[in-house]
């Protein structure tokens, strides 16, 4: 297309296609052609913006470049076709043409943190602006959270309520202006408000130890003092807030308060799992923990994630902040009421869902209010209803790329582009799991994926997945053809979808758990859909395998279209189902009777700590259990053998807290040990794959617990030798067969020890290494691999 | 047991056996129909076939099952069960003496609950084509008039109440049959309902629905209840009533209570208003001494069954897919 730039023709017409739509692309097209001196016209339709030009060759070719450069910081543009125009009226002027009148869909795009224009000005005293918690523009602020229908107008957002005031809507219909059609604009005259009141609904004035001038009941809500300051008062005295953000509702607490941290542990009843942080700005971040320029850039950008950080042994903050883990999830205020509350605080607050224990998080206020009535000291609520539930993202650095392990605030529903080979793809649905579910669908060679949803057998969490389906086929004006469910027969997703395509009268697929996640990591990087042969690894908690048992340690080779199943690491039983997902030490004593015997171990390591601990339990129950097969399906988890190993160590051996837990705290103990070697692993030939065993690897490890050998020493080894084996088998089952790539997800790969090593160790025997980037590797990135494998079948 | 060849013999012993222990005068008239007067009301009739590993289990066996079960399914309409048919199927080998001590045991357990055993008829199959004994049961009961107990009666507002205990039976049917060993037997709670439910009518007369959650458990009825009444409902983890060493057997299994099978129990549901009054008449009967409101019938048109925890979250109660695979990773 670049030759008919050449051309002599007065005008053409640019059909620019990637994330443009909502983001102020029209404005920014529109300024550029006005500066250049170009007319022509810009609208929104249903494949992007297409822009018509008049005007000189290198006056156009100069657009396009600027158009380029000066992209809006939300907007990714992924092709501009440029095509010669004839045959109409040379107009007047350049117009930014309604995309109401057009009738056709704009696009919903992802939150967005506070850009930098709106900070400077809620923190300048002259702007109109001024600590207004509501700031936003077309580069930044609420955008998903909030859109009720399309198109994505005002009046389909939870701002329909709120009418804009002479000087908002000049703003909002100037083309010039970075306010021009920003469909949540607002100022103090006009737009939503913030207060701060208890559990009662009482407002809260002053904080408890300050005198009140008056009775907090008699004084009008907005006729208080400055809710925010009052609201950072009681955080320095360790009371506990919940906060309503953009997306959600936190709870926040004085991440440098211990009692503060406890407390808001007993009334969360979040025992364990880390709280996320809230920074002011990088300087407070750097007292605690290492930032790179990469994690700084992840830390500033639009989607402003949680990211996962080491701490740098310097300032240290309460153990009970992330207890047995070696990172800390920090992030910086995304929303301009965060950044007002966070102003005066140079150390940290906690941040973490305003939920108890395992419930999706609240998002309006009367549930605020009733269901964290018992967790919060105060209630810091605002009159903008957030529509859909966004979670924080979380991010972590990892083998040198930013890495999503959780994608929902800042990144859905952004469209990612599929590869080369999938443009012709029908509308598909693809269901996703039954833990960190999310929705895929796709339409127009794009995939769209939705925000984290959570636990769909939590009922408040499987009725949201359910009005988020809706939700994003109207946004997108699906018309579904196919639904892909995971053939696990017990999925509330695989329920949910088998329902609506047997309503709907839809085609519906089955798509194995191990199978999608291999595909999504060949989605996540652009792999063509009739790429060479890979070799997929999926090393993964638990997902339902094509015999009926519970797979997790599996290689596949194939594309899109066939992924056969060639390695699996060795069936184990696991004692009791679902309570040995919940208990490590079952997996430790199953992990026994398969590579050992309970007998022989005994004999052979009468001594060691964990063989009294075993002798405690009811072994003799579950030994009849997994012979007779009572509730001790087989599997050949990986997640389950990191459980094990940490239940040997004595990490989590009763019971986890949160899911991974065990694992989690396992690769934490040897953060920054260097093992001399690792544990071996023996590979057999089985009639129809090769069977990675672990058992000599149990030998090695229970004759280094007999020798004294230290749990972060041990926890080192067990890495290396698991990223040593798992490289040697994709090195051997690749080269057998020509390949020249290996492809890594499942939720086991979060695992940085571990990843890193399998993904250098490929790398350094000159194999192509595809990773997780854009989506998660853990099931959170399912729907994605299970709507391009369907869409591949359907392109056959 | 024999087959084949000297079958007659062994015909007539058991025939025998059945006469001595179930005697009765419509069986004494040696027909092969029972003939009787129906009494006034609806007539009740349930069929089921019982088949049971181990047949001889702590708190019964095979024998007072297939006669609890059906007199069972007979009482949840209101009825009151008047009469028995009993179908056997038993295998090669089958011990004579176990095949007397189950006759023995479903002639006593006939005579509890005031049913006869009125017709029957027994066959012997090939030595390896049985589990030793079948038993199907078919009873017949009367229903008063005035009574309209259905599984499609559950309105929103209504309270679900059970008898007792739940999981007692599948706890112990599944510890013998695999040897499990645990430190405290557990016993089935096989029994029949039929006097309970005589009670609580006589004290709630507009019971919505009863049912016995037998296989599939709690959940799994009132998944059945749900669906065929068109509601949702919401149950209380906390109220549910189990027993300290079935709770601790079922968690070392990693078997939820709520979907393991009981002989002994019932699900009622009734006017929200009329609720302590029915639990009142069940506390007072022997078989409903733990009983217990657990939860209400809502509307909703997933039809889901929802159960509060402890903590204030709610999980989704779904029918079972297959055995009890885990979903979480
Ligand atoms: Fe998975
Ligand atoms: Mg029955
Ligand atoms: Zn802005
Ligand atoms: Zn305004």
């Amino acid at each position: 297309s670049a030759s008919s730039a050449e051309s002599p023709v007065a005008a053409e017409s640019i059909r620019v296609r990637g994330l443009v739509q909502g983001v102020g692309f029209r404005p920014t097209v529109w300024r550029l052609a006005t500066e250049l001196g170009l007319q022509g016209s810009v609208r929104n339709d249903g494949e992007g913006v297409l822009v018509t030009l008049w005007g000189d060759a290198d006056a156009r070719n100069a657009f396009c470049e600027r158009l380029r450069r000066d992209c809006p910081p939300l907007a990714r543009i992924d092709a501009l076709e440029r095509t010669p125009l004839s045959g109409q009226d040379r107009p007047r002027g350049f117009a930014i043409v309604d995309s109401a009148a057009t009738s056709v869909q704009t696009g919903v795009v992802p939150d967005a943190a506070v850009c930098d224009a709106c900070a400077a000005e809620i923190a300048d005293p002259a702007n109109r602006r001024f600590r207004y918690a509501f700031t936003n523009c077309t580069h930044c602020g609420p955008r998903l959270s909030i859109v009720r229908a399309i198109p994505y107008d005002r009046a389909n957002t939870s701002m329909a309520a709120f009418r804009q005031c002479p000087a908002c809507a000049a703003e909002y219909a100037d083309p010039a202006d970075r306010r021009f059609h920003a469909q949540p604009n607002a100022c103090p005259v006009c737009g939503p408000r913030v207060w701060l009141q208890d559990a009662d609904g009482q407002p809260v004035d002053q904080p408890a130890s300050e005198p009140a001038s008056q009775p907090a009941s008699q004084a009008a809500i907005g006729a208080l003092a400055d809710p925010i300051a009052v609201a950072s008062r009681l955080l320095a005295q360790g009371r506990i807030l919940a906060l309503k953000g953009i997306g959600g509702v936190h709870l926040a607490c004085d991440a440098t308060n211990p009692a503060a941290i406890a407390e808001l542990r007993r009334r969360k009843r979040r025992w364990a799992k880390p709280f996320a942080l809230m920074a002011r700005d990088l300087d407070v971040i750097r007292r605690y923990c290492t930032v790179t320029p990469a994690e700084a850039d992840l830390l500033r950008s639009p989607a402003a994630p949680i990211v996962l950080l080491a701490p740098n042994g310097g300032e240290g903050l309460p153990s009970g902040l992330a207890p047995g883990q070696h990172s800390l999830g920090f992030m910086l205020p995304y929303s301009p009421l965060h950044r007002l509350l966070l102003q005066d605080w140079s150390v940290p607050l906690v941040m973490t869902s305003g939920n108890s224990s395992d419930e999706p998080q609240c998002i309006n206020n009367d549930d605020t209010v009733r269901r964290l009535g018992d967790l919060a000291d105060a209630f810091l609520l605002h009159d903008r209803d957030i529509v859909n539930r966004v979670d924080d993202s979380v991010a972590r650095i990892m083998d040198g790329a930013p890495r999503l392990l959780r994608r929902a605030r800042g990144h859905a529903p952004a469209p990612l582009r599929l590869p080369e080979g999938f443009v012709d793809a029908s509308p598909i649905l693809a269901m996703g799991g039954e833990l960190k579910s999310t929705l895929c669908l796709v339409q127009h060679g794009q995939a769209v994926l939705s925000q984290h949803l959570g636990d769909l057998h939590e009922t408040t969490t499987l009725l949201e997945y359910e009005r988020t389906i809706a939700l994003y086929r109207a946004l997108l004006q699906h018309r579904t053809q196919l639904v892909v469910v995971d053939a696990h027969p017990g999925y509330h997703s695989g329920r949910t979808g088998r329902a609506l395509a047997a309503a709907e009268g839809l085609a519906l697929l089955e798509v194995q758990h191990h199978r999608a996640h291999v595909a999504a990591v060949l989605a996540d990087n652009g792999w063509p859909l009739d790429g060479p042969p890979v070799l997929g690894i999926a090393l993964d908690g638990s997902g339902y395998g094509d015999d009926g048992s519970i797979w997790g340690g599996e290689c596949f080779i194939g594309g899109y279209r066939q992924l056969t199943r060639v390695a699996h690491l060795q069936p184990v039983a696991l004692p009791g189902g679902t309570q040995a997902i919940l208990e490590p030490w079952r997996n430790l004593f199953a992990q026994i009777v398969a590579g050992i015997g309970w007998e022989a171990f005994q004999r052979q390591y009468p001594d060691l700590a964990i063989t009294a601990r075993l002798r405690q339990r009811p072994v003799a129950v579950l030994s009849r259990m997994i012979a007779a097969g009572v509730n001790s399906p087989m599997t050949s988890s990986c997640g389950r053998l990191f459980d094990a190993v940490a239940a040997a160590l004595d990490i989590c051996a009763d019971g986890i807290r949160y899911e991974g837990q065990a694992a989690i705290e396992l690769e934490s103990l040897c953060q920054g040990i260097a093992p001399d070697h690792g544990y071996a692993f023996a590979l057999r030939a089985d009639t129809a794959a090769l069977v990675l065993d672990p058992s000599p690897m149990w030998r090695q490890l229970f004759d280094d617990l007999a020798e004294g050998v230290e749990a972060p020493l041990i926890s080192a080894r067990f890495h290396a030798g698991l990223a040593d084996a798992v490289v040697g088998l994709g090195a051997r089952l690749a080269s057998a067969r020509g390949i020249d790539t290996l492809a890594l997800s499942g939720g086991v790969f979060q695992n940085r020890t571990l990843f890193e090593r399998v993904s250098q160790g490929l790398r350094a025997r000159q194999f192509k290494v595809l990773a997780h980037r854009q989506v998660p590797s853990n099931d959170g990135g399912l729907a994605l691999g299970q709507a391009a494998m369907a869409a591949a079948r359907l392109l056959r | 047991l024999t087959h084949g060849s000297g079958g007659r013999a062994m015909a007539q012993l058991i025939d025998e056996l059945f006469r001595r222990h179930l005697d009765n005068a419509l069986l004494a008239q040696g027909n092969d129909q029972a003939l009787f007067q129906p009494p006034p009301g609806r007539l009740a009739i349930s069929t089921d076939g019982h088949v049971i590993a181990p047949l001889f289990f702590p708190g019964g066996d095979i024998g007072c099952l297939a006669v609890h079960g059906t007199v069972n399914d007979v009482a949840m309409s209101g009825a009151r069960p008047l009469y028995l048919a009993a179908g056997f199927i038993l295998e090669e080998g089958l011990p004579l003496a176990d095949l007397a001590r189950i006759v023995r045991s479903m002639a006593q357990a006939a005579n509890e609950a005031g049913v006869a055993v009125v017709t029957g008829d027994t066959k012997v199959v090939e030595r390896g084509k049985g589990d030793g004994c079948f038993i199907t049961t078919t009873g017949v009961g009367v229903v008063p008039d005035g009574i309209d107990i259905s599984g499609d009666r559950a309105v929103p507002g209504d309270a679900i109440l059970v008898s007792g205990c739940l999981g007692d039976h599948g706890v112990a049917i599944m510890s013998r049959r695999e040897n499990l060993g645990f430190e405290t037997e557990i016993a089935s709670d096989t029994a029949a309902l039929h006097d309970l439910v005589a009670a609580m009518i006589a004290a709630v007369p507009e019971i919505h629905c009863l049912r016995d959650p037998t296989r599939g458990g709690l959940a799994t009825t009132l998944n059945e209840l749900a669906l065929q009444s068109g509601v949702g409902m919401r149950i209380h983890e906390p109220a549910i009533p189990v027993r300290p060493e079935v709770a601790a057997a079922c968690e070392l299994l990693g078997l939820d209570p709520l979907y393991v099978a009981n002989e002994g129990k019932l699900v009622a549901i009734c006017p929200a208003e009329r609720a302590d009054t029915l639990l009142m008449a069940m506390r007072s009967h022997p078989k409903g001494r733990d009983a217990a409101i657990i939860g209400q019938v809502i509307e909703d048109p997933h039809r889901f069954v929802q159960m509060e925890t402890a903590f204030g979250g709610s999980r989704i109660v779904d029918w079972l897919a297959g055995e009890q695979l885990p979903r979480i990773c």
